[in-house]
């Protein structure tokens, strides 16, 4: 029995490229990985946002409305539902001029109980320290 | 011997980044290694058949096909991300495997050591 910590580190803009949705849909794959994993093993997902990647956590996303495609808001929503640790950067956060209300914090419109945390950098880094393997998006 | 995981996002044609971890297989393998290799993303187009080699191109079908004759080399490609581009199971370069994205991590987990590298 092991648990291997996988962090998905997200520093693309949302929408300009499919980095931060792929990010955040292998995160969610985690909730599947075990029917590939021997009995007890399993995969622990941490998903952290960092400079131009906490853009992706803005609320009220429009993008079914512009592009047809479903929002990077439903899929963070999604990750806090399944209490994936969503972390986001508290000096990027800053450094865009956004306040805690501006981001997407909890998933309790649809059921959720996970908060998302805004988190100094070096908190992220500790996370990303204590991880078997980091992936960047 | 170790197993390496490469998670690959970027397109085929377009960038380097494929032909590079290609590349860092190969070596790899050559050491003794085992080569589990994700196509996501535009890397998928990676698995597809049929990929004509020009030489204004990346032409990666050949290497590819000689990884997986070592026997030490696996590719998989995210299905999801080859329906979204109109690339079908049927259109799936021989030995390549399609799996969602779950079979990533999953490999990810026992691998010693994992390169992730990202698209665009």
């Amino acid at each position: 029995m092991a648990t291997k910590k996988l962090a998905f580190i997200v520093k693309s803009l949302p929408y300009k490229t499919e980095a931060s949705r792929l990010a955040l849909t292998h995160a969610i794959a985690s909730q599947t990985v075990e029917i590939y994993l021997e009995d007890g093993d399993m995969v622990e997902p941490v998903l952290a946002f960092m400079g131009d990647g906490v853009l992706n956590c803005l609320k009220n996303q429009k993008a079914m409305n512009h592009y047809g495609v479903t929002t990077l808001e439903g899929h963070m929503k999604n990750s806090l539902l399944l209490d994936l640790k969503v972390m986001i950067c508290k000096e990027d956060v800053e450094k865009f001029g956004l306040s805690e209300d501006a981001l997407i914090m909890d998933a309790e419109d649809i059921g959720g109980e996970t908060k998302a945390i805004i988190a100094p950098f070096n908190e992220i880094m500790k996370e990303m320290d204590s991880s078997d393997h980091l992936l960047f998006f | 011997m170790s197993k390496l995981t490469i998670g690959v996002f970027s397109s085929l044609v377009g960038s380097l980044s494929l032909d590079f971890a290609v590349k860092l297989s190969e070596a790899a393998i050559k050491k003794g290694h085992a080569v589990d290799f994700w196509v996501s993303g535009n890397a998928t187009m990676l698995s597809k058949k049929g990929q004509r080699a020009f030489k204004d191109y990346s032409a990666l079908q050949k290497p590819v096909q000689e990884l997986l004759a070592t026997g030490k080399f696996q590719i998989t490609a995210c299905e999801a991300c080859a329906e979204a581009r109109g690339y079908h199971k049927e259109d799936t370069l021989e030995g390549c495997k399609r799996h969602s994205m779950d079979w990533y991590l999953a490999s990810c987990f026992s691998a010693d050591r994992v390169l992730h590298i990202g698209g665009d």
